[in-house]
């Protein structure tokens, strides 16, 4: 009995050791993701890009660009959550200047506009989209 | 008592601080950043944004983070259903970052501008003393809220539903403080000024100073308030003093509350101008570039409602009737009428509707519906206000800027033979 415990305990500290070795390893891979290998992957146009797994950008030419100078403030979500043309980006690029002490992008700021004007273009949705991601449930009462 | 802010942990100084004592000025986590020396005074590249995102400490799990730099969330519909909103489910819309030491000791609100006899400066303690207590059920919703389904899309934290809430606040009439304080004839607005921090850093920036009317500000539910349902209220929601006009967009509440300017011409503060919180004198094609002379400033918000019981997505097993419920507002206006139609609009139900628990509060409705056979259904709530107007089931007028999308809820639900 007694040594049957001892066993079970060993066992329960392996996997307590192996969890841990787990999620240390997960999340050390995770920081080395968030520089360069992506965990994601969305279509646009056919074409595939990864995202980012530490801000949730698109990764394609631009992308280092946007990273550092936009995120500089403000969470990557504000741009992530966007929709806008190019001109619609260059107007918000120069409100920030203006408003919210935005530096000079110097002639990057061509690259981090073609970046969102292709990533985060606007979709047509008409007046009203249908109701989507819905997680269906039984309703008990 | 002295509160610190440990909701500001998102900005992880140390941690920017040490990639570049690792990587070398100039760079941050090995990229360059670039123009680094065209950074202005008083600010810093801060660490980069977290993607993941965690719900800050005091707030419900499962809001939904829009933005975590500054901290923007929203309430999933279901987790309103509540009569009066816990504050920990209440949505959050800061413009900044609160401030990060508070004192709530040494906290004072001065009262100035050039439409009062002379600048009077009030500690919390005096506000809490002199005058008479109020506690009200006010609804607060970002005039932004529904922005997302604006087309073409509008910029800024895209709200679905969820930027609303109805809780109790208790504080002072703000009517009383600036009888006390006296104001001047020529009186016409008043401005908030608050302790946030701007997203840059730098210290000389104002966040955001909005306000109202005189009118507005003179009506008794008007509040300078320090508790939501009998708590100090918490620092992302304006923790030790805030401003709380019930109806109007709730960015006219200014939180961290330290100074009131009373004005002689409409308040000109950031945010009170351009597109921010304005829309189109007329109403105008999607898409189009307005002047800044034909907006107008967003007073009362339109009448709106939501389904906060069930869930979207309801499954019905052997059974054709479910009860829905939730609750509806007007702006300074009451709700008159409450529908609720199963077949698209196409015929509507009246709904079972309460009187607000006083003025400026939501209202709370119910009703049962039946479902005739099996299929595929959409549950869709209409409010009707005092004046007659109702929602509309498709999104209202286009605004550059996305606000006032008052367009019907909708929840899915499938009934099962």
């Amino acid at each position: 009995m007694h040594k049957y415990l001892k066993i079970k305990q060993l066992f329960f500290f392996l996997v307590l050791a192996l969890g841990w070795y787990a999620c240390t390893d997960d999340t050390s891979r995770k920081d080395e993701q968030a520089e360069e290998k992506p965990v994601e992957t969305e279509v646009v146009k056919e074409e595939v890009f990864d995202i980012d797994s530490a801000t949730g950008l698109v990764i394609d030419t631009g992308f280092q660009m946007v990273r550092a100078n936009c995120i500089a403030c403000h969470s990557a979500n504000l741009v992530t959550q966007n929709r806008a043309s190019r001109d619609g980006w260059k107007e918000m690029i120069r409100w920030m200047q203006e408003s919210q002490n935005l530096w000079d992008l110097g002639p990057n700021e061509e690259l981090i506009l073609d970046y969102l004007a292709k990533h985060y273009a606007p979709k047509m949705t008409g007046r009203r989209a249908r109701l989507k991601d819905i997680e269906w449930y039984e309703l008990k009462d | 008592m002295k509160k610190e802010n440990s909701e500001n942990k998102g900005f992880n100084r140390r941690k920017f601080l040490a990639a570049t004592a690792l990587s070398g000025a100039g760079t941050l986590m090995g990229l360059n950043v670039v123009f680094a020396n065209k950074l202005p005074k008083g600010t810093e590249p801060l660490a980069l944004g977290n993607f993941a995102g965690k719900v800050p400490e005091g707030k419900h799990p499962e809001l939904v983070i829009l933005n975590d730099r500054p901290w923007n969330m929203e309430t999933p519909p279901h987790l309103l259903d509540d009569k009066v909103t816990p504050a920990d489910l209440l949505f959050v819309r800061n413009n900044g970052h609160p401030p990060s030491k508070i004192d709530e000791e040494n906290w004072t609100l001065t009262i100035a501008g050039e439409s009062v006899e002379k600048e009077v400066t009030l500690s919390l303690k005096d506000l809490k003393t002199k005058f008479k207590h109020y506690t009200y059920q006010l609804t607060i919703e970002c005039g932004g809220n529904g922005r997302s389904e604006m087309n073409p899309p509008a910029k800024g934290n895209q709200w679905s539903t969820g930027a609303v809430g109805s809780p109790e606040w208790t504080g002072v009439r703000l009517k009383d403080v600036l009888e006390y304080v006296g104001i001047k004839s020529n009186a016409v607005y008043i401005g908030y000024y608050g302790k946030d921090v701007h997203l840059s850093g730098d210290s000389k920036k104002t966040v955001i100073s909005r306000g109202v009317p005189i009118q507005k500000a003179l009506e008794e539910e008007s509040l300078i308030a320090w508790a939501i349902n009998g708590q100090d209220l918490p620092v992302l929601h304006g923790y030790p003093l805030r401003l709380v006009f019930g109806g109007w967009p709730a960015s006219t509440s200014g939180k961290w509350l330290d100074k009131i300017v009373v004005r002689d011409k409409v308040h000109d503060g950031p945010k009170m101008g351009g597109d921010s919180y304005r829309v189109p004198r007329i109403p105008v094609e999607p898409g189009t570039v307005v002047k800044e002379e034909d907006m107008k400033i967003i007073e009362s918000m339109p009448v709106k409602s939501l389904i906060t019981y069930p869930k979207s997505g309801a499954v019905l097993k052997q059974k054709r009737t479910m009860e829905v419920r939730g609750h509806a507002w007007a702006g300074d206006l009451n709700v008159n009428k409450m529908e609720v139609s199963i077949d698209f609009g196409a015929t509507w139900q009246v709904c079972e509707l309460a009187q607000p628990k006083n003025r400026l509060a939501w209202q709370h409705w119910k009703a049962e519906v039946e479902f005739p056979e099996e299929g595929y259904y959409e549950v869709w709530a209409k409010a009707t206000d005092s004046e007659g107007k109702a929602q509309p089931m498709v999104v209202p007028g286009w605004n550059p800027k996305g606000y006032l999308n008052n367009a019907c809820h909708r929840i899915a639900v499938k009934v099962l033979a």
